[in-house]
């Protein structure tokens, strides 16, 4: 049955608390659609319970966060810790959109994979997902 | 972590990971469901079907809420389109479905086609066993946005719920012969549009000419006709004690363990028309092909010789 194996990688998109942008989350989401992912969208003012629950259901890979109105230093670690607690934190924490440069360190420290500010190119995006993704496969085989 | 006994015993990181297991086809999907399978057969099954833009997302919604108010666990298993280009796609249920996510007993999980046509997913019917065995008292399947003969719900569901809509243009459009013939239940959602007079007529002559039909008439029920707007949470409670009443019926008759007994029968045979397939396709001669590509060979009788061939040396 190896052969019939397909694994798409699965990436839930959220957005949390009051953000309403939702631009780039849209084109993030299409982005990553014709890369042959599946995208979960559970849309927006999410709390860091929702989406660590969905998340969960949904078994992910990955979580990708885009937050445009401040909020990101108290609610992504939250999710971060929120995620191992329920004993997934596997899963890559990616974030996105207005993310001050000093605000990287406490992010990372804090459990967040990856940030992607203001002007990311989606093609690197993908790239960097691919790559991750490949890694894993490889390592699971 | 021991997937199949945890998940048995409820877990939702381990049900959520069986059901990735069989949906990406990794063999230790298959060992689990080995593991649950005789724990199944319980869950209610009910397929929510119709045409996209009904409100098939919204509608899940209200009768989840209304189930959890009768005290019922439910299981969601929300089925999108993925891309056939890509393979990729864009799972959006959970949006109208925000509310219950942190609902401890509420399980909701999105599927991607990943090529099935039908409007479900290879995968769905495992999901439906995951689901049944976590202890689920129902599962809700609500499939992708379907035409007209997309009704693989049916052979799955116990309970087929068929969801039309008011104003798609010509009213017989919205629901087309295949559904009408295929519901247990009818609903015209937003009706509170314009044109929801027409269309509440147009389906109660289809549910009427169906009615004097004997081959798709039943003596033990009568598919009836409800109005709701879901968004709105009108006429959910009314869907529900019409669904919960067939389930009665299907009980009564003893339908309801002969449904579930056809869909696992069922179920072995398709895994074995698709193993078989692969395999056919895997050990195709490619001189045979070439022949039927350069019209030296007719499609017939290559068919003839590559399964004359398979079957000399079956490989599966």
């Amino acid at each position: 049955m190896t052969n019939t194996h397909q694994r798409p990688l699965r990436i839930l998109l959220a957005k949390l608390g009051m953000d309403t942008h939702t631009v780039g989350i849209t084109i993030i989401a299409h982005a990553l659609r014709e890369a042959g992912m599946e995208v979960i969208f559970t849309g927006l003012k999410q709390t860091p319970e929702m989406v660590a629950a969905a998340a969960i259901q949904e078994d992910v890979d990955v979580v990708g966060i885009s937050t445009l109105s401040a909020g990101h230093t108290r609610n992504l670690p939250k999710l971060a810790r929120l995620l191992r607690e329920a004993g997934a934190g596997d899963k890559l924490l990616l974030a996105g959109g207005v993310i001050p440069e000093e605000d990287r360190p406490l992010l990372e420290e804090a459990g967040v994979d990856r940030t992607f500010t203001m002007g990311s190119d989606t093609r690197d995006i993908v790239a960097y997902l691919n790559e991750w993704w490949a890694q894993q496969l490889a390592a699971d085989a | 972590m021991d997937v199949a006994k945890e998940l048995l015993k409820g877990t939702i990181l381990a049900g959520a990971r069986a059901i990735r297991w069989l949906d990406d086809g990794d063999p230790r999907g298959a060992r689990s469901l080995a593991e649950i399978f005789p724990h199944t057969g319980k869950a209610h099954i009910i397929g929510i079907t119709g045409p996209p833009g009904a409100g098939k997302s919204t509608l899940v919604n209200a009768l989840i809420s209304e189930q959890r108010r009768r005290g019922r666990r439910v299981g969601v298993i929300a089925i999108d389109p993925s891309s056939p280009f890509t393979g990729g796609a864009i799972l959006g249920d959970r949006v109208r479905m925000g509310k219950h996510t942190l609902d401890p007993d509420v399980f909701i999980r999105s599927i991607g086609t990943r090529g099935q046509a039908g409007g479900l997913a290879r995968s769905t019917h495992d999901a439906c066993l995951i689901l049944d065995a976590m202890g689920y008292d129902l599962v809700l399947v609500e499939t992708v946005g379907v035409g007209q003969d997309e009704i693989d719900v049916v052979a799955l569901a116990h309970t087929t719920v068929i969801v039309g809509v008011p104003g798609l243009g010509d009213e017989i459009q919205a629901v087309k012969a295949g559904l009408m013939e295929a519901g247990d239940l009818f609903v015209i959602n937003k009706a509170d549009r314009d044109g929801y007079e027409d269309t509440y007529r147009q389906f109660e002559l289809m549910l009427h000419l169906r009615a004097e039909s004997k081959a798709l008439s039943s003596e033990h029920w009568s598919p009836p006709l409800l109005r709701a707007v879901a968004v709105k949470d009108e006429g959910i409670a009314e869907i529900v004690d019409a669904i919960d009443q067939h389930k009665a019926m299907l009980q009564h008759t003893g339908e309801f363990g002969l449904r579930s007994a056809q869909r696992e029968r069922e179920q072995a045979l398709t895994l074995t028309c698709t193993e078989i397939m692969r395999s056919i396709r895997r050990n195709a001669d490619p001189a045979i092909l070439s022949a039927v590509e350069k019209r030296e060979m007719d499609p017939y009788r290559a068919s003839q010789l590559l399964i004359q061939n398979w079957q000399k040396d079956p490989d599966i």
